[in-house]
């Protein structure tokens, strides 16, 4: 039996099981999709928000000051990329200069720190790009960006390294409440735990659905983005968002941490939760709003387009408590934005104060936690003379595989063997990004597919894309047996 | 650190046509770098055959025009290295390389040939909307995949664009087995060579459907159906004219893109019109001693022209490795008038020219008996009618020397003229 | 009088040819050189097509050899061929030329293999 078992590994509950770690429990991450950080996670604005917008006294205003603050000793430890650098909201009239007041109020109120309204000389001076008819901002230097997947696959990582366990491609179809334990069946057998984190983003409420009547919903708002090449990462500096006004939220652009330009979003209700596609629309609106920002984004140097769905909860705040229905049952529920920047206090929260918290006694610290993952090689960006030593200690860096963004055969190959490792084109490619330059795959694809069936020992035609249906290969040439 | 007289950056057919001529030309000193396995390029996938009329005067498929280059380049004894990445060039024509065999080493050489092909435009330059599932490639990934590694990638098959590599996708894989639903073109004409339309489509029934383009893709896991839509005049779908086509994969063969990043480090001036580097008559670019040939300096569409361009670039980088000295003489531009995408070369020098100028260009839009017509600063100098030119195939207009080397001469225009 | 408009397909220029049929003599018209007369013809009379494959092989770094038929081969024979083809696996080392099928479907066309492969243990 588990103490706990979490159900869902994005960035919430991977960040909570590791957390979890830091006592003696017995821990296991239950994941329905191929890979973690598969939903929402995987797919979003990347930003770690300063905190200023969210009303006093909420749980998104809690988290996200709290959850900002910890970014940098968590990307330390996980050896994950985050860059603090700074965002403006940009008024675009005089009439939206109130708004801007009122948010530097709240943020001041909710502690965000070196919050300031700064004036159009000012905007040029920190981004020369953006449009002349930005009249004023607000600037909030401790904003961020993060890789998102990253940060949850760490998470992951370190959990498991910890001792923590991961079942991928598992769904819960039932928990039924037993006297001092739950019992959840899934795809892959059932599960006994003491307690249960329901960390299943947009499908929380149909999770808690299985226990109890739901007290919330959780409604999929869908976002849609552009991603520019890294040719033209100097486009912007900082976060660039909008200022709100009557005619709607504004969309942001943002450097990535990975050197690209991300455009968007959007906001739809769609009707169901795995409605993931892009539309005609939807990237029409984000290119014809993006262009308040900069008058000429050069949207020719697309490498991609996605989407990726809000988990909205009817109550409007994230959800982040033991069930008042079913003891022992925790939902972490609702975390849409800014539920990346509040993740890591969310975790701590979840972790420390309510898991152990019930389990009391029973959970004692783990002498033996390290908060560390293992040094991420990554071979572009070391020096000459770094380059040579890691290759003659390890000489599969020296064939690189992705040319768009020098990733080498070495990297592809310890993504694949760490804890929590890639198992698909898309994990690789989310882990160290063969495939997510300007070829999107074109040149490496086929050497990926190779690599992994090498290391995973599996044919060629077992790789997936991505999900457990995703195959990318149908058969053999020469009218073959395929699958 | 090595020292070299020419290194050649690539080993498909520009780099080997290249190599092979400098050698030829008198240069003992040459390495050939390449980041695949084998030399070739990617002719080794292209098994179709329609390639060496010009050059060999019969008609060979891809692995064969490319292993007569190869045996070659073994031949005559010339230095390559397989399975080698150059992470940099300098403008001091300095090259960092990486590979298993030798890990990481610098390179100096006398004079440079860039070499590096190009590479396919995806479905995320097009923004095609929709879902992102497996089963949308690039025509060429597909290629590999059937040709060089014997896998299907598709049962069910859409292409959208067609260019060369789709239409004899289109082929290959019906011959393999799958079905091809059709072949959906934006524009009003083909991408591709009219031989291929006749040879991968016709002969088996696959429809080119013009003016059309994908609107939608389904599927979450493996695509499971594309929305194909009429456009108008301006390339915008028109509402009401969906089709729905039920299949597992779409391939794209929407454009080739010059792969340049490493001549931009060097600090290699490129055009915006071919996304190659700007060069002149001996295919030197902005970077004196760096040369360019083939796809990486503007897309072709026959290997042939890439052989002739190559040669030339294997020559005058013979020349510069003699001779050392650099030129000074005022460039000729090229420019590009109406009806016409770019030219090859931008720049021209009289003095090294020898006797004709065979420019290399591309026409913008489908035109039948119209005239192309030469301009040497404003005064006409040639005129020459075409039957049929298509942005598909690639224009070659020789001109003689002596119509314009002349003192001052600053531009020679090329439009096309309905006369 | 039978009339059919094609494109020659001998070389890339691609000429519009005009096949006429007079008391089974053919005119082409459209064409640029001997060859498009000749295809002209052949396409009236018994079309044909060089048909580029490929077939297994064992022992080589790569799993397929790409192949062609030596000469063009009669095209309603394509896929007939390409089930024999199919079934074919060779072994390296493999030169180019090399005959893989000779005289498939009795029809004097070879295929033969259209490049080399080492043998690699």
């Amino acid at each position: 039996m588990y103490d706990v078992a979490i159900i869902g590994a994005g960035v919430i509950g991977t960040g909570i099981a590791r957390e979890l770690m830091r006592y003696q429990l017995k821990v296991i991450m239950l994941e329905k999709e191929n890979d973690v950080a598969d939903g929402t996670t995987k797919a979003n604005s990347a930003i770690v928000h300063a905190g200023y917008d969210a009303p006093f006294g909420s749980n998104k205003a809690r988290f996200n000051v709290e959850g900002n603050a910890m970014f940098d000793q968590v990307c330390k430890d996980l050896d994950v990329h985050f860059k603090q650098i700074g965002s403006l909201v940009l008024a675009f009239d005089e009439e939206d200069r109130p708004t801007l007041e009122e948010l530097l109020e709240n943020g001041k109120r909710l502690g965000v720190p070196g919050l300031e309204i700064i004036e159009a000389d000012r905007i040029r001076e920190i981004e020369p790009n953006v449009s002349h008819t930005a009249v004023a901002a607000l600037w909030a230097p401790t904003a961020g960006i993060v890789g998102p997947w990253e940060l949850a696959i760490s998470y992951a990582e370190n959990a498991m390294d910890n001792g923590a366990e991961l079942r991928l491609n598992t769904e819960v179809t039932a928990i039924e409440k037993k006297e001092n334990k739950f019992v959840l069946t899934t795809s892959t057998g059932d599960v006994e735990a003491k307690l249960v984190v329901n960390a299943s983003g947009l499908h929380a409420d149909d999770i808690y659905n299985m226990v109890a009547e739901s007290e919330f919903t959780i409604n999929p708002r869908r976002g849609e983005y552009f991603l520019l090449d890294n040719e033209v990462s100097d486009l912007v500096n900082t976060v660039v968002f909008q200022c709100p006004t009557k005619m709607g939220k504004g969309v942001l652009v943002s450097p990535t941490v990975d050197g690209n330009i991300i455009v968007g979003p959007n906001a739809e209700d769609v009707e169901t939760k795995d409605e993931i596609n892009t539309t005609a629309e939807g990237l029409a609106f984000v290119r014809e709003k993006a262009k308040l920002t900069i008058e000429e984004l050069p949207f020719h140097m697309t490498i991609t387009n996605f989407s990726g769905l809000r988990a909205e909860p009817s109550t409007g705040d994230f959800i982040v408590e033991e069930s008042k229905q079913v003891l022992g049952f925790v939902n972490v529920a609702g975390i849409k934005s800014p539920g990346l920047s509040s993740a890591p206090a969310i975790a701590v929260y979840v972790a420390e104060t309510i898991c152990v918290g019930i389990l009391g006694a029973d959970a004692k610290k783990n002498p033996a936690f390290n908060p560390k993952t293992r040094k991420k090689l990554r071979f572009e960006g070391l020096s000459d003379e770094k380059k040579e030593d890691l290759i003659r200690v390890e000489p599969s860096f020296a064939r690189i595989i992705c040319r768009c963004e020098t990733i080498t055969e070495g990297e592809i190959v310890d993504a694949i063997h760490r804890n929590a490792g890639a198992r698909t084109i898309n994990g690789v490619k989310r882990r160290c990004r063969p495939g997510a330059g300007r070829c999107q795959g074109g040149f490496c694809g086929p050497r990926v597919v190779e690599i992994l069936a090498r290391e995973l020992k599996i044919s060629p035609m077992e790789v997936e894309l991505e999900g457990k249906d995703s195959h990318i290969l149908v058969g053999e040439t020469k009218g073959g047996a395929g699958e | 650190m090595k020292a070299y007289d020419l290194i050649v950056v690539g080993g498909g057919p520009a780099g080997l046509a290249a190599a092979v001529e400098a050698r030829k030309d008198g240069v003992e000193d040459i390495l050939v770098l390449e980041r695949d396995r084998e030399l070739g390029g990617i002719l080794q996938q292209c098994i179709h055959n329609g390639f060496g009329l010009h050059v060999f005067k019969e008609e060979l498929t891809g692995p064969e025009y490319a292993e007569r280059f190869i045996d070659e380049l073994k031949e005559l004894g010339i230095e390559y290295r397989l399975d080698t990445m150059v992470l940099d060039i300098n403008d001091e024509r300095i090259i960092h390389a990486i590979s298993k065999a030798e890990g990481f080493v610098t390179l100096e050489a006398k004079a440079i040939i860039l070499a590096m092909g190009c590479r396919e435009r995806t479905r995320g330059a097009l923004a095609i909307p929709g879902y992102r599932p497996a089963g949308i490639f690039t025509a060429g990934t597909a290629q590999r995949y059937l040709n060089m590694e014997g896998y299907m990638v598709g049962k069910k098959v859409l292409i959208l664009g067609s260019g060369d590599i789709g239409l004899i996708m289109a082929r290959r894989m019906t011959l393999e087995g799958a079905k091809v639903l059709g072949c959906v073109e934006l524009m009003p004409f083909s991408g591709g060579l009219t031989r291929n339309i006749v040879q991968c489509l016709n002969d088996y029934d696959i429809p080119l459907m013009l003016s059309h383009t994908v609107t939608d893709i389904q599927g979450k896991d493996r695509v499971q159906g594309v929305t194909v839509m009429k456009v108008d005049e301006n390339r915008q779908p028109i509402s009401g004219t969906e089709i729905q086509f039920d299949v597992d994969t779409l391939l794209l063969s929407v454009g080739l893109i010059p792969e340049n990043e490493l001549s931009k480090g060097a600090g290699v001036q490129l055009d915006m019109r071919t996304r190659g580097a700007i060069v002149n008559e001996s295919m030197e670019t902005s970077v004196p001693g760096i040369f360019a040939c083939g796809n990486v300096l503007h897309v072709h569409d026959l290997v042939d022209w890439v052989t002739d361009e190559s040669r030339r670039a294997g020559k005058f980088a013979a020349k510069f490795i003699k001779e050392s000295e650099i030129i000074e003489e005022t460039s000729i531009e090229t420019v590009p008038g109406q009806g016409i995408g770019y030219i090859v070369p931008q720049r021209v020098r009289p003095s090294q020219v020898n006797q004709v100028l065979e420019l290399f260009m591309r026409v913008r839009d489908i035109y039948v008996g119209q005239t192309i017509v030469v301009r040497v600063d404003g005064k006409e100098v040639q005129a020459k009618r075409r039957g049929h030119m298509a942005p598909g195939e690639m224009e070659r207009v020789k001109v003689p020397v002596s119509l314009f080397d002349g003192p001052g001469v600053k531009k020679i225009t090329i439009d096309v003229e309905d006369r | 009088m039978e009339e059919r408009k094609m494109i020659c397909i001998s070389c890339p220029i691609g000429c519009h040819l005009t096949v006429t049929e007079e008391n089974g003599e053919y005119v082409v018209e459209g064409n640029q050189c001997k060859r498009g007369e000749v295809y002209g013809k052949k396409e009236m009379t018994d079309p044909t097509r060089v048909v580029p494959t490929t077939v297994k092989i064992r022992g080589a770094r790569l799993r397929r050899l790409p192949v062609k038929t030596h000469i063009p081969l009669s095209k309603p024979l394509i896929f007939e061929a390409m089930k024999l083809i199919n079934m074919v696996e060779v072994e390296a080392p493999v030169k180019v030329g090399d005959i893989v099928i000779e005289n498939i479907l009795d029809t004097g066309v070879n295929i033969v293999a259209t490049r080399s492969m080492k043998r690699v243990e």
